[in-house]
């Protein structure tokens, strides 16, 4: 087979990247340590801007393994952005707080590398070993501050509990395979067809009484399989109740690697996700759609009882992004095996909110780590009277916390909007209906926050007005306006995220027409 | 009639300002407030410029205007969200209501001097919201109004405000937005059943929904909307959130956004799904009358000058609901009327408060006497609100109350002996309030107390304008008000009974 090498042009420079950034560490140790960080970024900015011109109107298969199609092309475009806005805010964090710079950039790099080939995989083991290469960057990264306690305990316990879901995923992952005989999503998604036709044949028949049970025909091994892979993804993503490193994952982690975590981390695992349960499992939609609909309404409700009472802003950011997660899942309730336009709809619609949430969360660590590189605290308290110190900041946050409260003007209105819609429109009403109440819930917190900024006067013996470096502060205009854009006037972003969905459901139209045909 | 720019400038108008208003450094706070000035006096003569053109010899409506926003996307279609905006004969006087009611806001904020630039741009986000509510005809638009109109207020009474300003703030903010998630949830639901991939209104007008559809969701919406006009027993938030307000809050709070809550309910509940008006329409009559009762009655054990007019327009708004359940054309014609009776006169009672309070940094009844003596003029226009809140004749709540009380005589008579009753515990607060603070024996303490300023006088006479001619001629009001609201799907015509309107022949 000729394999097209020029495919994964960008994967392989970002390797480079990645290695260069280290090795250059040790060939000039006498250079300001910042330089690391502005290198990186400006080179993460040139990969992406080069990969959208390049790639952007590419449809093709890297073997049978790696997809590069719009979808692809939109993710790698996504997480270059993601890591080139986290390495900007980082650089006067990691100077003034970490060690060993080169090797943080270059974890970085290695992280977004995975994320990359995640979006990309169409084959279950290339995700797995994705999905590895990014999370043993963040286990190290979450750990970087090794003098930290809560930094040891947070990597630690994410580590153990990756590692856990890794199994989890692997052993779904070895029961599909026994029972398809394929690992490749394509080759899944007919035979998941016909695994279901005799799950549903094997059920009537013991319904039936008969007991002519086919042994070829039976494969409850599918379902079990799909239950342990959704469950690994659900902690990836940290889904209730699969959730339980997260909070101290985010507060144990450097700020600029919450940050990370908290947009990447997400972003790429819902990658994986959409494609793999629109490509491979879309078919079986109705053994699946029942427990993610209760994995999204217990990860909706959980997570925002559970920031009510946080005192800490990263935890607190952390319960806000688990049930950022619910929202999310919703999406993926949405897909309907039967009707390939809701379906596209659908998954529109969630990476609509992704990335309206990636950038409004960006904004708020980006505005947070601002704060923290003047402060050195993170607690809600804390903030008391920024309104006064730095009106700048204090709107940032406002507007980014009100676009995650789903507040209209901002991109969490829009893109919940839609993404609720997509759900009552496959008949889930109660779900929408959950979500609508959750975020209404999750606007007190929210608020609890605002409160302290701009009711209080500053407190302690820091009351000084403070200038935020140039760099952070530039990116944080940005954001902001991408947030109140997004807010406004999601048409072209949502133009351009649906022709990159299109692909995800070409084979499901296939079969369905061929259905049809019949 | 189609100059439907009028509208699109209500929005454009209060926006540029906000804009601008951030990019002036916050030590010129004069040239913020003149900025405020400037743009609410420009509205408001956009506002008496539409409510004068509207041609209710035509009626239904008009000054139509409509942009794509989000259009062909995903699910929806053609015109899936857009920027639509009309006014009928309900939304004309309602837009210069807000239009009044704003003018005389930034007249009386004008001696706030704490972060006075924040202050005007949250004001600004609010009366731009509530604009939008009035005029838009799409229903992710008016959502989007609605929540910027409800928003602001948080940061508006914790930061500005006074008396357990962070309970009232939160709680108000909380019981809003949580109206507003049943108003989303029916919104979403009238999307699906429709089935058009249209969030027009125009369109959801002319779909029918079965009856088991608009029975289910009506709720969503007059509950929803209900909690902002004060519907019993949603209406605790309402008080608390007026006596923690900034004065000029206050007015635009129960001067305007009030009547939001009632807008809706016409708006979503009785124009979209009106095969629910038959099974609802009585609960909310009902629930409007306890609430008539009920919050006269706590207004008569208030000593708190604000809590006297927060429970009083929750009472106020009871006669605007039990006016809306009715659903004969007199009766709601009546709502209509008293929504903009009851809008100017509570923003002038606040107005008026917040001179006094400014001077005396208290609103305790007991403590006041013979004020008269030290500003008459705080004491006549003063009275002149609590007249027409007890429904004087020859002021603008007597043709309101008027109206209402003949439209639910005609339904429920017993309703109507209960809404007569709460006028008259209308008249036993006031005139208490009256005899004790205005008048009766001076204190010696208020020796020092000044009269208004002249900025509050201008606020007043904006205010006070309004409701004498409302009450000696309501015409160019009921004129425009009486064809729409004959129009509305499900209404019964009573017209043999005797009306204002046909009083002077028309």
């Amino acid at each position: 087979m000729d394999l097209e090498y020029q495919l994964i042009i960008p994967e392989f420079v970002m390797a480079g990247l990645a290695v260069v950034i280290i090795a250059a560490a040790l060939a000039f140790r006498n250079v300001d340590q910042k330089w690391f960080g502005y290198a990186t970024a400006v080179g993460l900015a040139i990969i992406a801007i080069v990969t959208a011109v390049a790639y952007w109107n590419t449809n093709d298969d890297f073997g049978t393994v790696l997809a590069v199609d719009h979808f692809t092309v939109l993710f790698r475009v996504f997480f270059l952005g993601i890591a080139f806005f986290t390495v900007l805010a980082a650089v006067q964090f990691a100077g003034d707080r970490l060690k060993n710079h080169a090797e943080f950039y270059g974890l970085i790099v290695f992280a977004t590398l995975g994320m990359m080939l995640l979006a990309a995989s169409r084959e279950l083991l290339t995700a797995y070993l994705s999905l590895e290469l990014l999370s043993f960057s963040f286990y190290i990264l979450v750990g970087f501050n090794k003098l930290n306690p809560f930094s040891n305990e947070g990597s630690l316990k994410y580590m153990l509990l990756g590692a856990f879901s890794s199994a989890l995923m692997l052993y779904g992952i070895s029961l599909i395979y026994g029972v398809t005989g394929t690992t490749t999503y394509s080759a899944i998604g007919p035979d998941v067809v016909e695994g279901t036709r005799n799950i549903a044949a094997q059920l009537a028949s013991f319904a039936g009484g008969s007991g002519g049970v086919d042994p070829d025909g039976a494969r409850p091994g599918l379902l079990i399989g799909l239950v342990l892979i959704t469950a690994g993804l659900g902690f990836k993503v940290s889904a209730v109740p699969f959730h339980q490193w997260t909070p101290d994952a985010y507060q144990g982690a450097p700020l600029p690697i919450t940050a990370f975590l908290s947009a990447g981390g997400k972003a790429a695992a819902f990658a994986f996700f959409l494609r793999l349960f629109s490509e491979a499992f879309l078919p079986a939609a109705a053994e699946w759609v029942w427990f993610v609909a209760i994995l999204a309404a217990v990860t909706m409700i959980v997570g925002n009882l559970m920031a009510l009472q946080q005192t800490n802003f990263k935890r607190l950011m952390a319960y806000s992004s688990i049930s950022q997660v619910g929202y999310l899942l919703v999406g993926i309730v949405a897909l309907d095996a039967a009707n390939i336009t809701q379906s596209q709809d659908a998954a529109s619609a969630l990476v609509l909110h992704l990335i309206g949430y990636v950038t409004t969360n960006i904004a708020v660590f980006a505005a947070i780590i601002a704060f923290y590189n003047r402060t050195g605290r993170d607690d809600i308290v804390d903030l008391r009277g920024l309104a006064e110190r730095q009106p700048f900041l204090a709107f940032a946050i406002a507007a980014a916390l009100f676009s995650l409260a789903g507040m209209p003007l901002f991109a969490g209105f829009a893109t919940k909007f839609i993404i609720f819609q997509a759900a009552f429109n496959n008949g889930f009403l109660w779900l929408g209906a959950i979500g609508v109440t959750a975020s209404f819930v999750s606007l007190y917190y929210y608020l609890m926050v605002i409160k302290q900024m701009y009711l209080y006067e500053p407190e302690g013996s820091d009351r000084e007005r403070f200038h935020v470096s140039r760099p952070l502060a530039g990116a944080l205009v940005v954001l902001v306006a991408g947030v109140l854009f997004i807010g406004l006037y999601p048409t072209p972003l949502f133009d351009v995220i649906h022709s990159s969905t299109e692909g995800l459901f070409e084979q499901a139209a296939a079969m369905s027409a061929a259905v049809v045909g019949q | 009639m189609d100059a439907g720019e009028a509208l699109l400038l209500l929005l454009l108008i209060p926006g540029a300002a906000m804009l601008l208003t951030i990019l002036v450094p916050s030590r010129h706070a004069n040239v913020v407030r003149w900025i405020a000035l400037i743009t609410t006096t420009a509205t408001l003569i956009d506002s008496i410029w539409i409510f004068a053109v509207y041609d209710f010899a035509q009626g239904g409506y008009q000054f139509d205007l409509q942009y794509p926003w989000i259009e062909n996307i995903g699910f929806l279609g053609e015109n899936g969200i857009s920027l639509h905006l009309a006014v009928d004969g309900i939304a004309a006087p309602m837009v210069l209501l807000n239009g009044l009611v704003g003018f005389a806001g930034v007249l009386v904020s004008w001696k706030i001097t704490h972060r006075v630039k924040d202050f005007f741009i949250l004001f600004m986000a609010l009366f731009t919201g509530v604009y939008g509510v009035y005029i838009g005809q799409d229903l992710f638009f008016w959502f989007f109004a609605y929540e910027l109109a409800v928003l602001p207020m948080y940061l508006l009474i914790v930061i500005w405000g006074s008396t357990n300003k962070e309970y009232g703030a939160m709680k108000l903010t909380m019981v809003l937005v949580g109206g507003s998630v049943l108003i989303f949830v029916g919104i979403f639901a009238v999307f699906a059943e429709a089935g058009a991939g249209t969030f027009d209104m125009a369109v959801l007008r002319d779909i029918e929904f079965g009856r088991g559809f608009a029975n289910t969701f009506f709720p969503f919406f007059m509950i929803g909307c209900g909690v902002l006009a004060g519907l019993f027993p949603f209406h605790t938030w309402s008080p608390d959130g007026h006596v923690a307000a900034p004065t000029a809050v206050s007015m635009l709070h129960a001067g305007v956004l009030m009547k939001l809550g009632a807008f809706g309910i016409i708006r979503l509940g009785m124009e979209i799904l009106p095969a629910g008006t038959d099974f609802w329409m009585p609960v909310l009559l009902v629930l409007g009358g306890v609430a008539a009762v009920y919050g006269a009655i706590s207004a008569i054990h208030q000593t708190d000058l604000k809590f006297v007019i927060g429970y009083s327009s929750v009472s106020h708004m009871g006669f605007v609901l039990m006016g809306l359940g009715t659903m004969n054309n007199i009766g709601v014609n009546g709502a209509v009327l008293q929504m903009f009776s009851h809008g100017v006169m509570t923003a002038l009672f606040f107005a008026m408060v917040g001179g006094l309070y400014d001077q005396a940094h208290t609103r305790d009844i007991r403590v006041f006497g013979g004020l008269v003596r030290k500003m008459p003029l705080f004491v006549i226009f003063f009275g002149i609100a609590g007249l027409t809140s007890l429904g004087l004749p020859g002021l603008s709540g007597f043709v309101a109350e008027f109206h209402i009380f003949v439209g639910t005589i005609d339904t429920f008579p017993l309703f109507a002996a209960l809404g007569i009753l709460s006028a008259a515990l209308t008249a036993i607060y006031v005139l208490r309030l009256m005899g004790r603070a205005a008048l009766g024996p001076f204190n010696p303490r208020w020796e020092n107390l000044k009269d208004l300023s002249r900025w509050e006088i201008a606020a007043a006479i904006v205010l006070i304008a309004p409701i004498i001619a409302m009450g000696i001629w309501p015409d160019p009001f009921i004129d425009r008000i009486a064809p729409t609201v004959a129009e509305l799907p499900n209404i019964d015509q009573i017209g043999g009974l005797f009306t204002l309107s046909s009083l002077t022949g028309r």
